[in-house]
């Protein structure tokens, strides 16, 4: 239903669009009645209309159109010529139009509105009686419906006249006066010099009179007593409501373009003014800043917007494909899509159409098994294919997913020795979801036979660099026998981009949210000991598997001036691997307006583009996907090492948290691996040790932290207990005191960790609600500063802190 | 025929690009290095919101560098409509030039420079070499 009001909605705008156009086309047509492009510009109006009420089954409008186009047929084909009288029944015709465009948009029927006068009037023109007889009936046709307006006024007819043009009158100044006043005139000119000396009799004479009042009466009204037409006649819902056609306008996308071009100037001088008054004492700046700051992030907001299409903009071409597919493969399909609503920036819409097709004839064809397999399979005969468009983190996720076979990963895996784009000891050490992503490779098909449809060779490694060259990404996930999803994931925008900015040997770079994974500090110490090297190329274990490390200053040839021995790493996927880009220092992440380079700087293949940073100066954005590709084209030996690394991954990959709440609505989550009990204990055992807080606890003195205060919150916990969170490790303890323990979570959350709050490693948004991430290394150093001096913990340690900051 | 020239030099050379191509002179702005792109390119600057490529118009003639303490003038000239700065030591005048004092560039000149240099006009007390303002910018 949804969907038919759409269509209706569309039209009604569509068509009063065209009406305005009609007019001016009418009125001009007048002053050259030979033009035969007016004509025809006015026939293709009506026939559109005409067309488009057949197919929603307005009767009524259809019958009005349709007559009209006949007489514009003839008009147009030269078999008749322009007479005041045919333009009057096309006006006619015209405002019938528009009465039942009214009436639709009322209530989406034709309501009462009675077409058989105008469609009469048009089929005696049409049959010549009027024109046959011009001197002498046109009066008679000329008068009548004045009359029949005037007289048989019972209420809908009347009314009407008046109903539909003051509506246009009051917000379209421009064309509708110009338009009720013209035609009207024309009767008048016509009314008073053809009758009075043609049919001079008294009866002809007598309605004459009449009719001039009487047309002028509708005519001029309008502006003087616009209110009370519609009020006393016309349903009030209709002057309440916003024609539909006023409600919505058409822009040129190119000033929509220039807009977001502007927003995207004020986005960076707000980022530098908020910078500023972030440096200066003043509470007002900071004040003012703040709220530009918000205005200028609901401007882009609402800019952006303005650019946005759902996503139903091409989902809807997609039942046809899959239909027609289905019949061609002999395959019962059925399509589900889920989030027709998502909404994505209308240029990003074109860039994925062709993608997100060819990820659908795919599925239909390579995906989804025959009935005959499918039943064998025991599973129902009819496959389901799914779209699914969501929001997620900035971007717009596209899911394709199809019940089928799934891919079987030894297949890619053989096929990828046979075409010698692996060897089998770097395949060895891909994890079956690694190797999955092999499908993206150019010229790899694992299509057993090639369809005219899809399985040429071309195609997967085209849609992934088509959506890359918009800043998305695409995975693929499958588990055999039961199905395989695509995933998409889009910029909303391309204009402008989150992202984190470094600095690198003094210059700051650019590093797009959308390759990010995570961030990694490793101080000096750590760093001695935690980067590795496999044979010359370094490597980081993180989470156990080695991640193979680039360095910013070796790609970009220049000299690193941190000396410290600090390392940071920016934990980057491209191209379907993980890699760590070894930067000399994090400055923040904020949203950059993405300019492009000239084609020179395109091709040093390093840079994306620039952006112009909150202080003015330019930043270059690092091209993730070109660094990748460089960096990582002798990537075997960095894959080697552990051997087991894959089982490792999946028990660390999905950090388990413990939610707590800490007071003051404020949830704190701490990795479930660094703790060992939860305990209620009374708050009468504890006891005070120096100015540290301590109760017994199985025989040792557990030292107590109170993670409210530690945190800045105020408790609301009023209870004789305590509950406490112990974690340990050896043989020293530690009891981490919060308000109540919440929930347990599993999910992968993103960790925000932009939060530069002591103790916390950022937040991240789990279950809808945003959760503190505790930096529990510091918190358990506030409790106890020895807890981590034995050596043997800090290596243990060491990797519970890095789990966290990677599950950032 | 007279040409309108903007004159700028460089390495104590009096240069000139034709005036029409020349969108606006600025003092030194600060610029963004270009790591693995060619010396020519000094680097990007930003210029009211809209980031240029400054080339460095001293390594383009295969002229010494300048002096570190010497900060370069910009000269925005339009390239087939895209804003390219050419750096440069100091901005001389707009100067009218006639057809019948210009020469082609010697035979003897070589290298790059040929490329880029149209030919010279015979000022009174000094040769103006008029630059290709496209090659120029490349």
């Amino acid at each position: 239903m949804d969907e038919i009001d759409e269509i209706v909605q569309e039209f009604l705008v569509e068509s009063h669009e065209n009406l305005d156009q009609l007019d001016r086309d009418l009125v001009a047509l007048e002053r050259e009645p030979d033009s035969r492009e007016l004509l025809g510009s006015i026939f293709r109006t009506i026939h559109t209309i005409k067309g488009t009420s057949g197919f929603l089954a307005f009767g009524n409008l259809e019958a009005v159109t349709h007559v009209g186009e006949n007489l514009l047929a003839r008009l147009r084909d030269g078999k008749m010529s322009m007479t005041p009288s045919t333009t009057d029944v096309l006006l006619a015709m015209v405002d019938s139009v528009r009465e039942l465009l009214a009436a639709i948009e009322t209530d989406g029927t034709e309501g009462s509105v009675d077409v058989g006068p105008v469609v009469d009037r048009i089929t005696a023109v049409l049959e010549g009686r009027a024109e046959a007889a011009e001197p002498d009936p046109t009066p008679i046709e000329e008068l009548l419906p004045p009359e029949v307006v005037a007289e048989e006024p019972g209420e809908p007819v009347a009314v009407e006249p008046v109903d539909v043009e003051p509506e246009d009158a009051e917000s379209e100044d421009a064309e509708p006066p110009a338009e009720a006043v013209e035609p009207e005139p024309e009767p008048v000119a016509e009314v008073a010099p053809a009758p009075v000396p043609v049919a001079e009799p008294a009866l002809a004479a007598e309605p004459a009179a009449p009719a001039p009042q009487s047309t002028p009466t509708p005519a001029r009204p309008p502006k003087a007593s616009s209110t009370p037409g519609p009020e006393s006649g016309a349903d009030e819902t209709v002057a309440a409501r916003r024609n539909v056609a006023d409600s919505s306008i058409r822009v040129d996308v190119e000033l929509l373009d220039a807009l977001m071009r502007l927003v995207g100037e004020l986005v960076l001088t707000r980022n530098q003014i908020v910078r500023q008054a972030g440096e200066q004492e003043g509470l007002d700046l900071m004040r003012s800043a703040q709220r530009l700051n918000l205005i200028a992030t609901e401007l882009q907001e609402g800019v952006m917007k303005t650019r946005m299409q759902p996503i139903d903009h091409l989902w809807s071409k997609l039942p046809r494909v899959v239909r027609d597919l289905g019949a061609a493969f002999d395959k019962k399909v059925s399509l589900v899509m889920v989030g027709r609503e998502t909404e994505l920036d209308r240029s990003l819409l074109e860039s994925v159409k062709d993608p997100l097709t060819h990820l659908v004839r795919n599925a239909v064809d390579h995906g989804l098994e025959t009935s005959a397999e499918r039943r064998a399979a025991g599973k129902p005969a009819e496959g389901v294919l799914t779209l699914r468009a969501y929001h997620e983190g900035g971007q717009v996720v596209v899911e394709v997913n199809d019940d089928g076979a799934g891919i079987d990963a030894d297949k890619i895996a053989a096929k990828a020795i046979e075409k010698g784009v692996r060897t089998q000891a770097q395949l060895a050490q891909l994890t079956p979801n690694d190797i999955l992503q092999l499908i993206f490779l150019p010229g790899f098909s694992t299509a057993e036979k090639v369809t005219n449809v899809s399985g040429r060779g071309v195609g997967m490694d085209v849609v992934k660099t088509n959506i890359e060259s918009i800043g998305g990404t695409i995975e693929v996930e499958s588990v055999l026998g039961r199905g395989t999803t695509c995933r998409l994931r889009i910029p909303l925008t391309l204009a402008i981009v989150p992202a984190l900015t470094v600095e690198c040997a003094g210059d700051r770079y650019a590093i797009p949210q959308v390759s990010l994974l995570e961030l990694v500090a490793l101080d000096a110490d750590r760093a001695a000991t935690e980067v590795e090297d496999v044979n010359g190329a370094q490597v980081y274990r993180l989470r156990g598997s080695l991640l193979p490390l680039v360095r910013l200053t070796d790609v970009l040839d220049v000299e690193s001036d941190r000396a410290d021995g600090h390392v940071l790493i920016a934990v980057l996927q491209a191209e379907g691997k993980r890699f760590g880009l070894v930067i000399d220092r994090v400055l923040s992440t904020e949203e950059i307006v993405v300019k492009p380079l000239g084609s020179r700087l395109k091709a040093l293949g390093t840079y994306s583009g620039a952006t112009i940073l909150g202080d003015g100066r330019v930043a270059l954005i690092l091209d993730v996907q070109a660094l990748a590709r460089r960096a990582l084209t002798a990537e075997a030996l960095e894959r080697g090492g552990l051997a087991n690394e894959d089982q490792v991954r999946e028990s660390t990959e999905h950090l388990r948290m413990l939610i707590a709440g800490i007071g003051g609505g404020r949830r704190v989550a701490i990795p479930l691996s660094s703790v060992t009990r939860l305990e209620n204990i009374p708050t009468a055992s504890v006891e005070q040790v120096g100015h540290r807080e301590v109760v017994q606890y199985r025989g040792a003195i557990l030292p107590l932290l109170f993670l409210n205060r530690h945190l800045g919150a105020i408790s609301e916990r009023e209870s004789d207990d305590l509950v406490v969170v112990v974690y340990s490790a050896g043989n020293r303890s530690v009891a981490i005191v919060v308000d109540e323990i919440i929930d347990i979570v599993d999910e992968a959350a993103e960790v925000h960790s932009d939060i530069d709050d002591h103790g916390l490693l950022g937040s991240a948004l789990i279950r809808d609600r945003i959760v503190e991430v505790l930096d529990v290394r510091a918190a358990i150093l506030a409790a106890d500063p020895k807890f981590y001096s034995a050596p043997e913990f800090e290596v243990d340690l060491g990797l519970d802190t890095d789990q966290l900051q990677e599950a950032m | 025929m007279s040409t309108r020239l903007v004159t700028f030099t460089l390495d104590g050379r009096l240069y000139g690009v034709d005036v029409d191509a020349v969108q606006e002179v600025l003092r030194g702005l600060p610029r963004t290095r270009i790591p693995l792109a060619p010396t020519t390119l000094a680097g990007l600057i930003n210029l009211r919101g809209q980031v240029l490529s400054a080339v460095d118009m001293r390594e383009q003639l295969g002229l010494p560098p300048r002096a570190a303490d010497e900060e370069p003038m910009l000269v925005v000239i339009r390239v087939a409509g895209e804003p390219v700065a050419l750096l440069v030591d100091t901005i001389g005048a707009v100067v009218d030039v006639e057809d019948d004092q210009f020469e082609s560039p010697p035979d003897t000149l070589s290298g790059t420079a040929r490329d880029l240099l149209l030919g010279a006009y015979k000022l009174d007390h000094q040769l103006l070499l008029a630059l290709d303002v496209a090659k120029a910018a490349a």
